[in-house]
């Protein structure tokens, strides 16, 4: 077998195992949570009668370990069940859910990682010179700065003294892509603020690092311009670095959103996770945490591989 | 000069501002009394309802959770769905009077233990078919019987039996009940075909609109029905958008921007500010929902009536109104009842705040200075923290040591709230005295919160129960005041407004104590102008 394939298999039944573990992880917190989903539900109007019917109803006089391996036993079935709260199919209102956090992350990423590689080889072309000290601070201002405050501030300018964009990102199926994009264009710009510093600072001190190497010297006295250094000599050679933080700020904009979702009412997985947190109903907190896990877990997985393609000593080992 | 006139002429017409005043207002603009009594003219007109359009509200208290299950309906959003699709028999309209609906009217047998409901023939529910007493039966037995998981199951406790006689749906209750119907206005007991056994959440009923989407958490859209039984009261919009805005700032930044036209809860920190937006109003109901700090009494300390006193003394209610609801409220009098009650006895003297009288009382209550514990949670009602440390600061003053003990939001209501002797809590208020006192104060209630057990009260509410004689019900209901307000657990410092957000476009909109916007009817009975 090939090496790469060995590990790609490997790392994947490594994942499966990990997200096993985190289902016990979940199972176990939410079942520390004071309160169970039957008086979350009826809240302040539960009396011990319509407590016990709700709770025979949901099946939760059953013990936890059994309830566990029920869930258990229809996952590795592809079953999600049905949300204990409101009897919906799991499967249904988290594609949807899962979906629309997709697309936000998506566009948020489109934008942020061209946007941060390009600005962060723009820095270390004019190191040290005002173009990379303005980048620098004002990206890392953003990151310091709150996303709901990020948030406040560009609805109050954006939405309600221009009138550009919705302070409503509230999106669903029947609206055109325009519509849409129009509907998450400032989440869309909250979250690049926020993460654009992370990664145009990681490719700076990544390429900068290579820039001290002899070969750039080499080609910079071959009489190469500077940015052509950068990108065709520099950048290749710190792709792993990058990636790597690329990966992580990628997971984040999947499964960290949550405040953004807040301030601008997006549909999402964050929310939705809250939302069912709260009422503790299990199942769907047990899908949601697999989801973000399964995430984390997957895109971990691409970093490492393209570290290793990116660099020819591991892609071809002796 | 015109934007000031059309500002107030707007005043006028949602009723904020009386005519005499308009015209001194319209005087001082330069205007003469001749004209501006013409354009208040015109301002009646322009609110004739409208019908069409597209009215999209934006509310706090949803949840991806929620279903269309009346039973299992705790919160705003929810709530305003079922108003939208559903009726229950009768409602309690602003000026605290029974409103007809499913019922058309209603009869007491001498004694007030059976009551009599008319059911309207001829009203369609949504799937076509006609609501029947039959439906009503089942209805209520879905709520009442053993298998109960409803909200509504604590008040239909005292119902014997029921039956369908006729056109007529009858309630034998265990004692009497003069406020019988006023239960029956209940939100949770909406009607449904064959009781809503089958399908509890399917969101078929007899209101003005059918469900279009349901995205629990997200957003909830409604088609008005061509059948509306009573479409020239209600149902002006051709659709309805409900958003689920729970973030605060969310909420008040699509009222400014338009994209919505309606929103609740708006946070009194930012109500006088958000008035002064051009394209909009804030519209204030004082009501009966009150925020309270609740002591069990059969629990040491609290179990001495002495302290109790100290700490109701203690309390500096009008500080409360202006810090915490920005007087967006009015001041309490350590009982659950105010003028927003019918049968509300005005004369009862107002509990001052006094630190010699709080000092006076902790001596004579002989507590031994250890710190008494307060839990309080942001959850227990919006600025619980800083009212309980306003309380904090104002009990040291009288050498009371309170200390506050932070809870977590997350399970405040199965964890700290009846469980704790003495924690923060709110309460949304009941539309008469017997429900409220009932729910929370007599010795059997689930929810009685202040372990308030005493005969001789349960007695007094018995006999109000059964007595049609409204001038002693007062009477007694007086003396009940009296005994919570003098021994009971419960320190009522505050009742809250409910404080909403509407667009200037919106017409119809009154102020409700029954519950917020419009006690969650904005959307069915407002109208847009511009349709």
């Amino acid at each position: 077998m090939h090496p790469i394939l060995k590990l790609i298999v490997q790392r994947v039944a490594l994942g499966i195992m990990l997200l096993f573990a985190a289902s016990i992880l979940i199972f176990g917190g939410t079942m520390m949570l004071p309160g169970d989903v039957a008086q979350q539900i009826l809240g302040q109007s539960a009396t011990p009668e319509n407590l016990a019917n709700l709770r025979e109803s949901l099946g939760l006089d059953e013990p936890p370990v059994s309830r566990y391996f029920q869930w258990l036993g229809g996952i590795l079935q592809g079953d999600l069940g049905t949300a204990l709260t409101n009897g919906r199919d799991i499967a249904e209102s988290l594609g949807g859910r899962l979906k629309n956090t997709l697309f936000l992350a998506f566009w948020a990423a489109a934008i942020s990682v061209p946007l941060a590689i390009f600005l962060g080889l723009l820095a270390v072309r004019y190191k040290d010179r005002i173009p990379d000290k303005v980048i620098s601070a004002v990206t890392l201002t953003t990151i310091s700065i709150p996303e709901f405050m990020i948030g406040y501030v560009l609805i109050y300018w954006i939405s309600i003294r221009l009138g550009w964009f919705s302070s409503v990102a509230i999106i669903n199926d029947s609206m055109s892509l325009g519509a849409k994009l129009n509907a998450i264009a400032i989440p869309v710009m909250v979250l690049t603020l926020v993460v654009l510093a992370h990664m145009m600072r990681m490719t700076r001190a990544a390429i900068l690092n290579v820039m001290q190497s002899a070969y750039i010297e080499t080609a910079e006295l071959k009489g190469m311009g500077m940015l052509r250094i950068i990108a065709k000599h520099a950048f290749p050679n710190a792709i792993a670095p990058i990636v790597n933080v690329v990966m992580i700020n990628l997971a984040y904009l999947v499964v960290g959103v949550v405040v953004v979702e807040v301030v601008f009412a997006y549909p999402g997985m964050g929310q939705y996770l809250v939302d069912h947190v709260a009422k503790r109903d299990v199942p769907v907190v047990q899908a949601c945490g697999l989801i973000f896990a399964a995430v984390y877990i997957g895109l971990n997985l691409i970093a490492d591989i393209v570290s290793i393609l990116a660099n020819p000593r591991l892609r071809h080992p002796k | 000069m015109n934007d000031q006139l059309n500002y107030l002429t707007e005043k006028v017409a949602k009723g904020l501002m009386t005519r005499r005043e308009f015209v001194g207002r319209a005087a001082a603009l330069g205007v003469t009394a001749a004209v501006a009594n013409t354009m208040l003219a015109t301002s009646a007109k322009a609110d004739t309802p409208k019908r069409g359009g597209m009215m999209r509200i934006g509310s706090s208290g949803g949840e991806s959770t929620n279903t269309q299950d009346p039973a299992l309906t705790a919160s705003e959003v929810p709530l305003n769905n079922l108003r939208a699709w559903g009726e229950t028999l009768v409602e309690v309209d602003p000026n605290g009077e029974l409103d007809y609906r499913m019922a058309e009217s209603v009869e007491a047998s001498a004694d007030a233990k059976t009551w009599s409901f008319k059911i309207r023939k001829g009203i369609p529910f949504s799937n076509g078919k006609d609501m029947t007493p039959d439906d009503v039966m089942k209805t209520m037995e879905r709520h009442s019987n053993e298998d109960s998981q409803s909200g509504a199951l604590g008040i239909m406790k005292g119902i014997a039996n029921m039956k369908v006689d006729g056109d007529n749906f009858v309630v034998e209750l265990d004692t009497p009940n003069a406020d019988l119907p006023f239960l029956m206005a209940d939100y949770h007991l909406m009607i449904q075909p064959g009781g809503g056994m089958d399908n509890p959440g399917a969101g078929i009923g007899t209101g003005p609109y059918t469900i279009e989407i349901d995205e629990p958490g997200v957003r909830h859209a409604f088609k008005r029905r061509d059948d509306y039984w009573d479409s020239e009261n209600r149902g002006w919009a051709d659709e309805i958008e409900q958003l689920v805005l729970n973030d605060a700032t969310a909420r008040t930044a699509a009222l400014q921007s338009g994209q919505v036209q309606i929103i609740n809860r708006v946070d009194p920190k930012v109500a006088a500010l958000l008035d002064r937006a051009p394209n909009l109003s804030v519209q204030s109901a004082s009501g009966r929902g009150h925020y309270v700090f609740i002591m069990h009494i059969d629990t040491a300390p609290f179990d001495n009536n002495e302290l109790r006193l100290a700490l109701k003394y203690a309390i500096d209610r009008q500080e409360m109104v202006d810090k915490i609801l920005r007087g967006y409220g009015s001041i309490g009098n350590d009982m659950p009842i105010n003028a927003s009650y019918p049968l509300f006895d005005e004369s009862i003297p107002q509990r001052e705040h006094s630190i010699e009288k709080a000092a006076e009382h902790y001596k004579k209550s002989g507590h031994d200075g250890s710190p008494i514990i307060l839990r309080v949670a942001d959850g227990a009602f919006p600025g619980a923290v800083d009212a309980a440390a306003l309380f904090q600061q104002s009990a040291a003053k009288a050498g009371i040591p309170l200390e506050i003990k932070r809870e977590p939001n997350d399970g405040y209501w199965s964890e700290v709230w009846n469980v704790q002797p003495f924690c923060a809590s709110y309460w949304g208020g009941r539309p008469v005295q017997d429900q409220m006192y009932a729910t929370a104060y007599l010795s059997t209630a689930d929810w009685n919160d202040t372990r308030w057990k005493r005969d001789d009260f349960d007695a007094l509410l018995n006999s109000a129960k059964a007595e049609l004689d409204q001038g002693k019900r007062k009477a007694i209901y007086s003396q009940m005041g009296q005994m919570l307000r003098d021994e009971g657990g419960l320190i009522l410092p505050m009742f809250n407004d409910f404080v909403a957000g509407v667009s200037n476009n919106v017409g119809g909109y009154v102020n409700d104590p029954n519950g917020p916007v419009m006690n969650n009817k904005s959307h069915i009975a407002c109208w847009l102008k511009d349709a």
